[in-house]
């Protein structure tokens, strides 16, 4: 039959509903604090910091200059205001750039991983246990400052991958490293790439080598556990000609009343028709209920697609976060190449988020697409911000782009801001947008056929988020199910 | 099966009702007639329990429950079904996943286990036959660009699903041609069964020649002014309302 009855890959996540109404009631369960020593940098910033991260780090000396640069053109720049959103000013002298668990670091193997930090990530539900794992995952975590462990890494060798903490691949991998770092997001970018180029502590560096498929997600698990601790992880793909990889972020943080910051770096390389697919999974503590607290995401992602043929594709489900900005990005610069975000943004209480993305089509022929889902409820504020930019050279350049807002009650705000630039006058380029709210009569429409209204919510706005969610692997489409569930809990009736 | 005694309810401070009796046994099938505004939806969505109408006065009793004192969810697991006179949309939510979760929800409330993917779809089959329903129709998002005929023919086929003890048919003729009403009226007839009760409402006979009645109320200004057999329709539809509505005022007078 040609119209799926039971779309198979979807049923499970059906079946989920179930668990989706029982987790439903449940406040935000990443919340908890690991009692775990610390080794930290002193409170604030300035070179010294930046001298005892790199020294830590046992960085070469080009690393180390390279962060200075950083760090004196950070000292010229101003925090940017044009985002629709409202918060204190940060004091940068009262967060501790660097905090690493005490333990063994670089684990030659996964059991010298200390064992709080172990039970820390068992209570996230990500084993380190590579027999355990789920199957065709491979995973780095990374908890404050550092790398704790990468699974899977002998079996990903023999591809040729390279999968890794970034700290390792400065030191092991130094020549790909120079060639590939801030080639996407330069130093001088913007406030956050910038702050971050100076004081990153660790992310993950992951290598694909020509012609290779990696036959499993990649995937990384970032954790903010120590108190005033910023965390600043960078992240750097790159897929050589005609290779593929799909990679998975996942984020959480405890409680805390005081914010955190976040200012994370993000940059992927494809060659020459290969193809990077990044999903991500923000659930960084978004605060409490009257917006005290929560993560500060600032965050910079963009790739390129250097070669013909090439593909990057972003899909993001953001529900945590007191604060969301982030805009990850491609750069069309292949004839042929493609571009794509999908994107679930769901704010509830008093987050704010203001996220879309640029796509700059540069080569021949290249296309985007742009799906964007906001969903807002109590007082929250949630925002849509984009770029489609045709150059004067990019001929036949095809967008796409859709922006939807759903509404759940009628103290959130949601907006749209699509800016278009276009140099060249064969380009097609489409935007919609539609705003609605969940409606009073949706959910007793559902009620009447018995099923109780956070199901109802539930069901709606896994409708609306759909086009996204099919976009997520599959594993992780039912957690990002769940995530929407939870993170609108009492938002309706 | 269902007994309502003397029933006042409204909207906004509006007072829609005024003083409702009506009982309904078990494989009956009542109609509830009347002119544009004389309170007809607002029954049917004060029986389903709908929250924007308000209660005043008055019980009603279904299969020996307070029936006022129950959550519309709880309203449609003790059995009680509504097909809509304007069903709703729900983009992205796959028809089938929502019928499954409905009867799921149903099932967890009278305390069965829920149906696997194999028995639902084989109970899915069984009533699309039984519906004449094509699957193409199920397999696209909640009523979302269904013509006025495929929603009610979807709400049809919900009710077959659900199986209902007492189902309430809120004008769902309106908006159909001759055809369509002749194919959801089929549904509905074969549904009945000597356990189960029909509650339609409608403003017009021609429905009531497709699902016959036992017996047919008319509605007037909240309250039923006279109650009588499946001819008191015909009279309806030859001589219009304005004699009810002169016989009420002449009663009112005295």
């Amino acid at each position: 039959m040609k119209t799926e009855l039971y779309p198979s890959k979807r049923n499970d996540a059906e079946d989920e509903l179930r668990t989706i109404e029982e987790t439903v009631f449940s406040d935000y369960k990443y919340g908890f604090v690991t009692d775990i020593e610390a080794d930290e940098a002193p409170r604030g910033l300035n070179e010294e910091v930046i001298r005892f991260i790199s020294a830590k780090k046992k960085e070469p000396e080009w690393m180390l200059e390279w962060r200075l640069k950083a760090y004196s053109y950070w000292l010229t720049m101003k925090e940017p205001g044009w985002a629709n959103v409202k918060y204190p000013r940060i004091d940068y002298q009262d967060i501790i750039y660097y905090s690493a668990p005490k333990q063994k670091i670089n684990p030659k193997n996964l059991d010298e991983i200390d064992p709080e930090l172990r039970k820390t990530f068992e209570k996230l539900g990500i084993s380190l246990d590579e027999q355990k794992r789920l199957s065709g995952v491979a995973v780095d975590a990374v908890i404050d400052s550092v790398s704790i462990g990468t699974s899977f890494k002998g079996q990903l060798a023999e591809l040729g991958i390279i999968f890794c903490s970034m700290s390792e691949a400065i030191r092991e991998h130094p020549d790909l490293v120079k060639e590939h770092l801030s080639s996407v997001v330069p130093i001088t970018d913007n406030y956050f790439a910038a702050l971050n180029a100076a004081v990153f502590s660790d992310g993950s560096f992951c290598y694909i080598p020509k012609g290779v498929r990696c036959p499993m997600e990649l995937s990384t698990y970032f954790r903010i556990n120590a108190e005033n601790t910023g965390q600043f992880e960078r992240t750097l793909i790159i897929a050589e000609a005609g290779s593929y990889v799909s990679y998975l972020e996942g984020c959480t943080a405890p409680m805390r009343d005081e914010n955190q910051l976040h200012a994370a770096v993000v940059e992927l390389i494809a060659m020459e028709n290969a193809e990077i697919k990044y999903s991500t999974v923000q659930n960084w503590y978004p605060g409490d209920k009257k917006g005290v607290g929560g993560v500060y995401n600032f965050v910079t992602k963009r790739g390129i697609c250097k070669g013909d043929h090439a593909k990057i594709s972003w899909t993001q489900v953001e529900t945590g976060s007191a604060i969301t900005w982030k805009y990850p990005s491609v750069i069309l610069k292949g004839d042929y190449s493609t571009g794509e975000f999908y994107s679930v943004a769901v704010t509830n209480n008093y987050q704010q988020a203001d996220t879309g993305t640029k796509m700059m089509h540069l080569g021949k022929n290249t296309k985007s697409r742009i799906v964007s889902k906001g969903i807002s409820a109590g007082f929250s504020n949630n925002s849509y911000r984009g770029l489609v930019h045709v150059g004067k050279n990019a001929r036949n350049a095809r967008n796409f782009s859709q922006c939807d807002s759903l509404l759940l009650g009628d103290k959130c705000g949601a907006h749209t801001f699509p800016y278009i630039e276009v140099r060249n006058n064969s380009a097609v380029v489409e935007h919609e947008a539609t705003t609605s709210k969940i409606g009073e009569d949706q959910i007793f429409y559902c009620n009447q056929r018995g099923i109780p209204t956070e199901t109802a919510v539930a069901l709606i706005i896994n409708g609306f988020a759909k086009e996204v969610m099919n976009h997520l692997p599959m594993e992780f489409a039912i957690e990002a199910q769940k995530l929407l569930a939870i993170s609108l809990e009492g938002s309706v009736g | 099966m269902l007994s309502i005694q003397d029933l006042h309810a409204g909207i906004e401070g509006k007072k829609i009702l005024n003083g409702i009796n009506l009982d309904i046994k078990p494989g009956e099938v009542h109609a509830i007639m009347g002119p544009n505004g004389s309170g007809k939806s607002t029954l049917a969505n004060v029986l389903a329990g709908r929250t924007d109408y308000e209660v005043s006065r008055g019980t009603v009793e279904f299969l020996g429950k307070d029936l006022l004192d129950l959550a519309p969810e709880k309203r449609a697991g003790e059995g009680l079904f509504l097909a809509f006179q304007y069903p709703v949309e729900i983009p992205g939510l796959n028809t089938i996943n929502f019928i499954k979760t409905a009867v799921n929800e149903v099932r967890k409330y009278r305390g069965l286990e829920p149906l696997d993917a194999v028995s639902f779809l084989k109970l899915m089959k069984e009533k699309m036959a039984l519906m004449n329903i094509e699957q193409s129709l199920l397999s696209r998002s909640l009523n979302e660009g269904f013509s006025g005929g495929e929603k009610k023919r979807n709400e049809v086929f919900q009710m077959a699903m659900l199986e209902p003890k007492l189902a309430i048919l809120d004008e769902t003729d309106s908006g159909l041609d001759i055809d369509a009403i002749r194919i959801v009226s089929n549904g509905v007839n074969k549904l009945r069964n000597k356990d189960n009760a029909v509650l339609v409402v409608t403003h017009y006979q021609r429905l009531l020649d497709y699902i016959v009645p036992d017996f047919v109320h008319v509605l007037y200004n909240g309250r039923i002014v006279k109650s009588g057999t499946k001819e008191l329709a015909l009279e309806l539809e030859e001589r219009g309302y304005d004699f009810i509505k002169n016989e009420t005022s002449a009663v009112e007078a005295v």
